[in-house]
């Protein structure tokens, strides 16, 4: 073992390199760091919220809505489905009842046909899984209930388009270091460096922003007031600060905001408020067209998430693709109002489940309070081992102390895991814990000598018995970092297990073969008849 | 006198088996103790754990009027804005500190906080700052208990697979018994301390694990190995010598340990602090029932010549190198 194998030198030397190469980045000042020849890496340390400063949010897709939402259009599909059957089927009552779709036949005796018809719906085409289930009701009903498996993949296709539109929403130029990711089938979690109050963030995401073109049904106050409403009409309510008022309201859309394809805050020339300027498609600008032509004297209404902001006549036919909406904005609700329009609505409603933020002051503090603990720790172990085992053995552990620090600094800045609080615990931790690989080596050098061995034996049987136990000792830490890498939601303990992971291959790395390449160069070098340790 | 190992005696004869059957029986008073101030009062989640918001759910406020010290009396009517039960906790720091409250069912978390810092503002006068803001919905904070615990339950019986397959039965019960005894007490340590029990505590005790296991490892692989090399030594005597010679990489690692997390106690500032302590207290608890439960404990489980590995072992023994040790 005295002979330590040439590739293990040129190992150790290569990976300490560029453990200094890659760690350099994080001790220079910025000036430095900037004006580094291009072939050397500038990265840094990835500083978790808690240390820089943020917010961070967890938000659960409304899975109620979404389902209703869903098992409405599947109400729909069955309805085209038996209308273009031939002959057709006849049917009544076509609408969601709790969590199924359903249709009645006018017909009993159409049911076995009608299930025929509708079979093709039960299945995607495209993957070949079972999407429906189809009951019969009572008296004549046909319901349809979503599997459990397409319900869980519909939550994670509306949790992947939501969290394009948010990406859209917050970060519009796609310059802001925003993390948004999907958390489980039905969560996205947001972490938004640097923004220490969430307000806005929430005011941003908390919104569907679906836009909707109703037709509005002139009707007698005391009727609505009454509940007397025309059939397939709703009462809305007016959105807040907009100016409008309560309105009733065809239940179906003429159209909806996808046909827009343009949405900027403006100013209205004539009045000088703020209005949101639109255009919309080519199949928007026809159907608005048509929509003006056919209603010219009636009114719409704009609704933005089911409320009503603004309602105008039409006075003549709009067939120009583009419009203004008045809404009493100001500056800086028609631009968050134009934002949300270009970012497209979100497919469900998103609610806030968890909310965590620092402010930068308080992360700065703790960066702080983190390097004066590290440096300080560091510094008493050094001495420490210094002391105990004297400079040439206290001095090679130091050595290989050193060299960890660096290369777990190099591993978390090249593969830009986020340093949290607890990961600079972890840190010191590790770095504790690679002392004891040493230090079992240490010892049982001692003891091979005591039992009356010559140095070079005892070297070598120092290193080959300790190996064991550091091995068995290191995999348990592995075990538990694996745990709470796989378990913890993404934040501190997380950052945590990963330094306590990156540490275990590190200190592994240094303390085994770092140290053993370093003794075995003195034993070559001094010759030594008495180990100095024993 | 330089290095200071010389000054470490190399051969001691300490008895540890000897104290076993007292300490053992402090040992089961002082976790009993401790299960029994964890789970009184008998109210779920938490116990009798001081839980954050984390486990808990609601909403946390920090702030600080440094360099002011917190007039934490005033902020005692910070019951009355109609929020239900308002928890003002101090720091170790005198000049920062946090509420706790859950959001009132009619108003969104956002306004229950705008409300909150501004009673907060009121009551201690100008120049509070606000750090860290937490809201913690009671679905997911039921789902991070679960997550806790299942992290927990996991972390040990991952350590008791592995220690019974590396070791065998007799072995992984007496470390999983001791390692029990550390996790126990910490739990004591929190609910004593009073200290925040949040994800943060739950990882500090992994580590506890980690830490606890891997120390019993290096005592129980001193045993076995003794256990090949004196076959005729009395158990207790055995495990006295094995203790013994593992007693100064015990000394050195464990002082070193000590120091990185006692100056982390001491410098780390609010955030270190409470994890400091834990994995303090989890390694001076985790070196004690290395020695005096889980080494000790063979000789009440009965690990004699008769057990399995002997067998396997006499085959090896014709090897060289273990003719070596014997004649030693």
């Amino acid at each position: 073992m005295l002979q330590v194998a040439r590739w293990r030198v040129i190992l150790v030397l290569v990976v300490t390199l560029l453990g200094v190469v890659f760690a350099l980045p994080n001790v220079l000042p910025e000036n430095v760091r900037n004006s580094l020849p291009p072939f050397l890496p500038r990265g840094t340390i990835n500083l978790g919220l808690d240390l820089r400063g943020g917010s961070q949010l967890l938000l659960e897709i409304d899975t109620v809505t979404l389902r209703r939402q869903q098992l409405d259009n599947i109400a729909d599909q069955m309805a085209r489905a038996l209308r273009d059957a031939e002959p057709a089927i006849r049917y009544t009552g076509r609408g969601v009842v709790g969590d199924a779709a359903r249709v009645r036949l006018v017909d009993p005796s159409d049911l076995t046909r009608a299930k025929e018809v509708l079979r093709p719906l039960a299945r995607d085409t495209t993957n070949g899984q079972d999407i429906l289930t189809f009951v019969d009701g009572a008296d004549g009903a046909i319901e349809a209930r979503m599997t459990e498996q397409q319900m869980r993949a519909l939550s994670r296709q509306a949790a992947q388009q939501s969290i394009e539109v948010i990406r859209r929403r917050i970060d519009p130029d796609g310059t802001a270091e925003v993390s948004i990711a999907r958390q489980g089938d039905d969560r996205i979690a947001v972490q938004a460096p640097g923004v220490s109050d969430p307000e806005q963030l929430r005011e941003r995401i908390g919104q569907t922003a679906l836009m909707t073109f109703h037709m509005v049904r002139e009707t007698a106050p005391e009727d609505a007031a009454a509940g007397r409403l025309p059939p397939g009409t709703m009462v809305v309510q007016p959105y807040p600060q907009s100016g409008g008022t309560q309105e009733i309201v065809e239940r179906r859309p003429r159209f909806t905001g996808e046909r827009l394809t343009r949405a900027s805050p403006s100013t209205d020339s004539q009045t000088g408020e703020f209005v949101l300027s639109f255009a919309l498609d080519s199949e928007g600008t026809s159907l608005f067209c048509r929509i003006t032509r056919d209603n010219t004297g009636q009114r719409f209404a704009i609704l933005l998430d089911n409320q009503v902001l603004t309602a105008p006549r039409i006075n003549e036919p709009i067939c120009g693709g583009s419009g203004q909406i008045s809404g009493n904005f100001t500056a800086e609700t028609a631009n968050n109002l134009a934002i949300m329009l270009r970012a497209g609505a979100l497919p469900a409603p998103l609610s806030v489940v968890e909310q965590r933020s620092v402010t930068a002051e308080l992360g700065q503090d703790a960066i702080n309070d983190g390097q004066t603990s590290t440096f300080i720790a560091f510094g008493l172990v050094l001495a420490f081992m210094v002391l105990a085992y004297g400079l040439l053995f206290g001095g090679i552990s130091v050595v290989a102390l050193v060299v960890n620090g660096v290369l777990v600094m190099a591993i978390m800045t090249v593969t830009g895991a986020a340093l949290t609080l607890p990961g600079v615990a972890g840190l010191i931790l590790t770095l504790a814990v690679a002392l004891d690989a040493n230090v079992l080596i240490y010892e049982r050098m001692r003891e091979e000598a005591k039992a009356g061995r010559q140095p070079a034996m005892a070297i070598d049987a120092g290193f080959s018995r300790a190996m064991l136990t550091i091995f068995d000792a290191n995999i348990t830490h592995l075990g538990a970092a694996f745990i709470m890498l796989n378990l913890a939601p993404p934040g501190p303990v997380k950052g945590f297990a990963w330094t306590l992971l990156i540490g275990v291959f590190t200190s592994v790395f240094t303390a085994v073969l770092i140290t053993q390449v370093l003794v075995a160069w003195w034993f070559r070098v001094a010759r030594p008849r008495k180990l100095p340790i024993s | 006198m330089w290095p200071l190992i010389k000054l470490l005696p190399q051969k001691t004869n300490f008895k540890y088996v000897a104290f076993a059957p007292f300490l053992g029986v402090i040992s089961l008073l002082a976790c009993l103790a401790s299960l029994y101030l964890t789970v009184v009062p008998f109210t779920p989640p938490c116990g009798g754990l001081n839980c954050g918001v984390d486990f808990k759910g609601g909403s946390m406020l920090e702030f600080s009027t440094s360099p002011r010290n917190v007039d934490l009396p005033a902020l005692r009517s910070l019951a009355d804005i109609g929020f239900g039960e308002v928890q003002v906790q101090g720091f170790t720091d005198p000049t920062s500190a946090m509420v706790r409250y859950e959001t009132p069912e009619n108003i969104s978390s956002t306004q229950a906080q705008e409300t909150m810092r501004a009673a907060i503002s009121e009551r201690l006068g100008e120049g509070v700052h606000f750090g860290r803001a937490d809201v913690v919905g009671a679905k997911v904070s039921g789902e991070l208990f679960l997550l806790g615990v299942v992290a927990l339950g996991a972390g040990i019986t991952l350590m008791l697979v592995y220690i019974w397959f590396r070791f065998g039965f007799t072995f992984g019960a007496a470390a999983v018994t001791a390692l029990a005894h550390d996790v126990i007490l910490t739990f004591g340590l929190f609910a004593v301390t009073q200290m925040d029990f949040t994800l943060t505590a739950v990882g500090s005790i992994l580590t506890i694990v980690g830490y606890s296991i891997n120390d019993k490892i290096v005592v129980l692989d001193r045993v076995r190995e003794n256990l090949r090399k004196y076959k005729k030594m009395p158990m207790k005597d055995l495990i006295d010598l094995s203790v013994n010679e593992t007693l100064s990489r015990t000394i050195i690692t464990g002082v070193t340990g000590l120091m990185a997390l006692g100056v982390m106690a001491y410098y780390g500032g609010e955030a270190l602090f409470s994890f400091a302590v834990s994995m303090f207290f989890g390694i001076v608890v985790g070196t004690y029932s290395s020695i005096y439960i889980a080494a000790p404990m063979l000789t009440v489980l009965g690990v004699g010549r008769r057990d399995n590995f002997q067998s396997a072992d006499d085959k090896k023994a014709k090897k060289p190198r273990d003719e070596a040790y014997s004649a030693s």
